[in-house]
C-alpha cells in the first residue's frame, strides 16, 4: 500500500496557489490626479491575490484601494462572514466590490465574542464593528490631511477615495501606511441609517464561488502534510463504559497505524467542571488512526469492544413516565410569579389545562462532526468547524496543560452547526488524540456516529393552565419538565408575561445520563408551538377572535414599569397586524385552512400565517407567510435565506423531527431511518421585512419557533384536531380530514 | 490499482476493492468538493455525474466506475460558468453551503435530460437530495432559472 500523498490544502495555501495561477500581481491602479472616484478594482480582478498592508486585525489595504476584511465569527450557515464585514465596510466608506473576505481565527486580544449562537453576532457586533470601520475611516482620512498639510473635516470620501477641498485626491491604498501608524480615535461619529451604501442592499455571499466550484472550504476539507485520519469507536448507549477491547484484526486492516484509546484527559475536566458532564461521555473510547478516513472507518467496525453498563440504559417510554411525573408532581424550582395563580385559578369561571410533548432530537448538520489537531512542544495548532472557538481553546489548554497563548485555532466553514458545534466534544477527542500520537490527525465521525452520540435537543413536556374570569384571563400558569436542563431565565419573561395579572413559570428537570444541549431557539423551539396551540384553544373556548385575544394581551402590556419584560408589545403588535394584512387572513377561499402564531424571541418579532390545503384526505402545508421585525437588515438577501430556512426547517422538525431511545441508544442513526423534510415537503416561504431604524436583532432562530405552532393551528382549522405531540406525522390517525368536511 | 478517468483526466488509484469512489476522490485525489453526508446513499451530498448521470459516490466501488467517465463538482465548468453554477449564484442559494455541490451535479444531470421542467418535475428530481439548511425554495429557483438560461 503506498502512502496516501497529501498536499496542504489549508484556506491560506489555496489563496497563494490560486494567486499563481492568477499570474501574479495585480498593479494598483494610480489615483492621485484624478477628480472623480474611479472603480479602483474592477470586478475581474482577483481580491485574493492581491498584496495587502496590513491595518489592524480586521482590515488590510492593497495599494491600488482594494481591502481585504476579516470576519471574526465563525460562520455556520447563518451568514455572518458576509454580513460582518459589511458593517464594517459600510463605515470604512468602500465599495463592496473592492472588498475580500477572509475568516478571522481565534484571537481574543482584537475580537470579542467569537461565537456563533443565541442568533447574536451581528446584535452585539453592531457597535463594535461600525467603530472598527469608521475608526480606520478616520485615521486614513487623517494621514490624507496631514499629507495635503489640511483639516481633515475639509475631506470627503467616496468608495476609498479621500477628497481635499481643491479636488485633489487620494486613494486608501496611498495612505494606508501613514494611517496605520496613527493614534486610534476614541469613538467616532457613525452613519445615520439613511446615508447607508453597502447595507440594507442585497450582497451575495462571500464564499459563493468556492461552494459552487468545490473548493477546500469546511472541516473536512481540511489537510495538512502527514496528517492522518482518527475513527473513534464510542459507548454503543449512554451508560456505558469501556471494560477491554481487542484490536488484533483491526491493526491488520490495511492504512491502519495504530490503536489507541483516549478518555483519560476527559475526566480530569470533568473532575475539574463537573457541569460538562452532560456534554460528553466520561468513558474510554477506542480510537483508530489511519492513512484514510475509510480505512479508519472500516478497521473501527472490527474492533472487538467489551462494554459493562455503569449507569442504567433509559428509553423514551421511561421519559415519558418520568416527565409526567414531574408535571404532576411537586419538585418545582418557580422562575416567575406575578398575582397568584392559585387564588385566581379558584376564582375563575372557566379553566383551560393542556399538555404538549417533545421528543429528543438529534442535530444532524450535513457535515458530520470533525476537528483537526496537531499537539507539538511549540503550539497547539486546531482546526475546523467549531461555533465557540475560545471556551475550547481554553478547554484545550487546560487539559494539555498550556499555555492558552500556544492554542492556534483556525475556523473553517461549517456544515452547519444548529447548536451541535457548540460543544466541541470533538476538539476536546482531536486535542487528546493528537498529544497522545504525535501526529498531525483529523478524528471524523461516521453519520452514524454523529446521530448516537449526539449532544441532543432534550425531550419537554409543557403542561399550560389558564383561569377566565369575566371573559378575561386572569390567570396563567406554565409548567415545564424536561431532561437535563431546564429553560433559560428570560424565556420566563417573554409574552404572556407582564399580560396576565397572574402568572406563573415553573420548571422541573431529570437528569439523564443522556448528552443533551442547545438545540437552534433552545426551548422555543418547542415551547412557541405549546404556547400559541394554547391561546388559539383558549379563543375557542371564550368564544373571541384568536388574534383580537392576541392583541387584547398585548394591550395589557407595560415594559415600561416592568423592566424584565424582553418584547415590545408595540412592535408585536405592528407585526400581527402586516401578517394579518399579507396573508389575507380571514379571507383565503374555502380550500385553504390557516393557522396563525405570533412570538417573540432572540431579541426579534415574528408573526407566521400558515396556509394549508386538503390533498388527498390529508393536510398539506402550501405557503407560510412570515413577517419578521429585526430591526435594521445588514443584508436583506441573506435575512430571507435565514428565515426561509428556520421556517422550512421549524415545519420539518414539527412534522417529523424524532429521536426515540431503546436501552439507551438512539433508534435511528442515518437517514434512512430519520426523517428530515425534503424538495417536496417544503412549502413557499412569504417574507416581509419591518422597515425601522432599530438596531438589529438575532435572525438565524426566532422565525423556527413559530413555524410549529401555525402548522398546528391550521391543521385543527382543516381537520378539527388538535395536536399537542410532535412531530405531528407520529399521530397519522390526527393528520385525516372528516368525511363530512371533505364534502362540506 | 485503479484507472479512473476523473474530469477529463485518467488517474491510477491505488485502494482496496471496497473503497467507496467518494473516499478516492476526496482523500486520494484531492478532489474535496464532493461531499461525505451519509454514506448510504440517504442524502445525496456526494452526488457526481458517471457518463453524465447523476450518482451517489459514496455507493459506488472503484471497479463499477473503472473506463466510465467520472464528473465531479470541480470538473463541472472551466470557468464556475455551467448554467447551473451561474443561477446558484445569480439566486445566492448556499446557507452553509456543504451540501450545495451536490445539488448542483444533482440539479445539472436532470437538466440535461429534461432541460425544460416543470416545477413538479424540479421537486422531483431534487427530492432526493437533503438541504439541512432548507435553501429549498432558493434550490427550486435556482433549477428553473438555470432551465431558462440553458435556453
Amino acid at each position: 500500500m503506498k502512502a496516501n500523498k497529501t498536499r496542504p490544502l489549508t484556506r491560506r495555501a489555496f489563496i497563494k496557489n490560486s494567486s499563481l495561477a492568477g499570474g501574479g500581481m495585480v498593479i494598483g491602479f494610480h489615483l492621485l490626479n484624478s477628480c472623480k472616484p474611479k472603480v479602483i478594482a474592477e470586478p475581474s480582478i482577483d481580491l485574493s491575490s492581491l498584496d495587502y498592508n496590513n491595518f489592524n486585525a480586521f482590515i488590510k489595504i492593497a495599494d491600488n484601494g482594494a481591502v481585504t476584511i476579516f470576519s471574526p465569527n465563525p460562520e455556520i450557515g447563518q451568514g455572518v462572514k458576509t454580513s460582518m464585514p459589511m458593517i464594517i465596510a459600510e463605515e470604512l466608506d468602500v465599495a463592496w466590490k473592492d472588498v475580500y473576505v477572509e475568516q478571522g481565527i481565534l484571537d481574543t486580544e482584537n475580537y470579542t465574542r467569537q461565537v456563533a449562537g443565541g442568533s447574536q453576532s451581528i446584535r452585539q457586533g453592531w457597535d463594535a464593528l461600525r467603530q472598527t470601520g469608521a475608526k480606520a475611516r478616520h485615521m486614513l482620512v487623517s494621514a490624507a490631511a496631514a499629507r495635503w498639510g489640511v483639516a481633515p473635516s475639509e475631506c470627503t470620501v467616496s468608495e476609498g477615495v479621500i477628497t481635499n477641498a481643491a479636488g485633489e485626491t487620494l486613494g486608501y491604498g496611498e495612505v494606508v501606511k501613514e494611517a496605520a501608524l496613527l493614534e486610534v480615535p476614541e469613538d467616532v461619529e457613525l452613519k445615520k441609517p439613511k446615508d447607508y451604501k453597502i447595507m440594507r442592499k442585497n450582497a451575495g455571499n462571500v464564499d459563493i464561488d468556492k461552494i459552487t466550484t468545490g473548493k477546500p472550504l469546511f472541516g473536512l476539507d481540511y489537510k495538512t502534510e502527514g496528517m492522518v485520519y482518527a475513527a473513534v469507536l464510542r459507548p454503543p448507549s449512554f451508560g456505558h463504559t469501556l471494560v477491554s477491547f481487542d484490536a488484533t484484526e483491526a491493526k491488520r486492516m490495511p492504512g491502519v497505524i495504530d490503536v489507541i484509546t483516549i478518555g483519560e484527559r476527559v475526566r480530569d475536566l470533568l473532575a475539574d467542571d463537573p457541569s460538562f458532564s452532560s456534554k460528553i461521555s466520561s468513558s474510554d473510547k477506542v480510537v483508530v488512526i489511519a492513512k484514510t478516513t475509510w480505512q479508519a472507518f472500516k478497521a473501527k467496525e472490527v474492533v472487538k469492544a467489551i462494554w459493562e453498563e455503569e449507569t442504567p440504559m433509559e428509553s423514551t417510554e421511561e421519559h415519558n413516565e418520568i416527565l409526567t411525573g414531574l408535571l404532576d408532581g411537586n419538585s418545582f424550582k418557580t422562575m416567575r410569579s406575578d398575582g397568584n395563580v392559585k387564588k385566581a385559578f379558584a376564582e375563575a369561571d372557566d379553566i383551560l389545562e393542556r399538555t404538549y410533548e417533545s421528543p429528543f432530537l438529534p442535530h444532524n448538520c450535513m457535515e458530520p462532526m470533525n476537528f483537526f489537531a496537531h499537539v507539538t512542544k511549540e503550539k497547539v495548532h486546531l482546526a475546523g468547524p467549531i461555533q465557540t472557538p475560545a471556551w475550547k481553546a481554553g478547554l484545550v489548554a487546560k487539559m494539555l496543560g498550556r499555555d492558552e497563548k500556544d492554542i492556534h485555532l483556525e475556523m473553517t466553514r461549517m456544515g452547519g452547526g444548529f447548536g451541535r458545534r457548540l460543544y466541541g466534544d470533538f476538539v476536546i477527542e482531536a486535542a487528546e488524540v493528537s498529544d497522545k500520537i504525535k501526529s498531525p490527525v483529523k478524528v471524523v465521525y461516521t453519520r452514524e456516529d454523529d446521530m448516537e452520540d449526539g449532544i441532543y435537543r432534550m425531550a419537554i413536556k409543557y403542561r399550560i393552565k389558564a383561569g377566565i374570569k369575566n371573559g378575561q384571563v386572569t390567570a396563567y400558569h406554565l409548567k415545564e419538565a424536561a431532561v437535563n436542563d431546564n429553560m433559560y431565565g428570560l424565556i420566563p419573561n417573554f409574552f404572556p408575561a407582564g399580560a396576565i395579572e397572574n402568572y406563573q413559570v415553573d420548571v422541573a428537570n431529570y437528569k439523564s445520563n443522556i448528552t443533551t444541549g442547545a438545540w437552534r431557539a433552545p426551548y422555543t423551539n418547542f415551547l412557541a408551538f405549546a404556547e400559541q396551540s394554547f391561546f388559539d384553544e383558549l379563543a375557542e373556548m371564550m368564544e373571541v377572535d384568536k388574534i383580537q385575544l392576541r392583541l387584547d394581551l398585548l394591550d395589557k402590556v407595560k415594559p415600561e414599569e416592568d423592566e424584565r419584560i424582553q418584547y415590545s408589545p408595540e412592535r408585536m403588535k405592528k407585526v400581527i397586524a402586516k401578517a394579518v394584512e399579507k396573508s389575507g387572513w380571514g379571507n383565503q377561499p374555502d380550500h385553504i385552512y390557516q393557522g396563525f402564531v405570533n412570538y417573540y424571541c432572540h431579541n426579534t418579532h415574528v408573526a407566521e400565517v400558515a396556509d394549508v390545503e386538503i390533498e388527498n384526505g390529508e393536510p398539506v402545508v402550501k405557503k407560510i407567510t412570515c413577517v419578521v421585525d429585526c430591526g435594521i437588515v445588514v443584508n436583506p438577501l441573506g435575512a430571507l435565506n435565514q428565515i426561509e430556512g428556520g421556517v422550512i426547517d421549524g415545519v420539518g422538525h414539527s412534522m417529523y423531527g424524532e429521536l426515540d431511545f431503546a436501552n439507551g441508544r438512539p433508534t435511528a442513526n442515518n437517514f434512512d431511518k430519520y426523517r428530515l423534510i425534503r424538495m417536496k415537503e417544503a412549502p413557499i416561504v412569504e417574507t416581509y421585512l419591518m422597515e425601522n431604524d432599530h438596531s438589529p436583532t438575532g435572525l438565524g432562530e426566532p422565525t423556527l419557533p413559530p413555524a410549529g405552532g401555525a402548522v398546528a393551528n391550521a391543521f385543527k382549522a382543516a381537520t378539527g384536531n388538535r395536536l399537542y405531540q410532535q412531530p405531528f406525522a407520529k399521530r397519522p390517525e390526527l393528520l385525516k380530514v372528516l368525511e363530512k368536511e371533505i364534502i362540506g | 490499482m485503479y484507472q479512473l478517468k476523473v474530469n477529463g483526466v485518467s488517474k491510477t488509484v491505488d485502494v482496496s476493492a471496497d473503497t467507496p469512489v467518494l473516499w478516492v476522490l476526496r482523500d486520494h485525489l484531492d478532489l474535496v468538493g464532493t461531499k461525505y453526508g451519509c454514506g448510504i446513499g440517504q442524502c445525496g451530498a456526494c452526488t457526481i455525474h458517471v457518463d453524465g448521470v447523476a450518482m451517489r459516490s459514496c455507493s459506488l466501488t472503484p471497479s463499477q466506475v473503472e473506463g466510465r467517465s467520472l464528473t465531479t463538482i470541480e470538473g463541472l465548468s472551466e470557468n464556475n460558468d455551467h448554467p447551473v453554477q451561474q443561477a446558484w449564484k445569480e439566486v445566492d442559494v448556499p446557507q452553509c453551503g456543504y451540501c450545495q455541490a451536490g445539488q448542483i451535479m444533482t440539479a445539472s444531470a436532470f437538466l440535461e435530460q429534461n432541460p425544460d421542467p416543470s416545477e413538479e418535475e424540479v421537486k422531483n428530481a431534487m427530492h432526493g437530495n437533503i438541504c439541512r439548511c432548507a435553501s429549498y425554495t432558493r434550490i427550486r429557483t435556482a433549477v428553473m432559472t438555470a432551465a431558462q438560461n440553458i435556453d
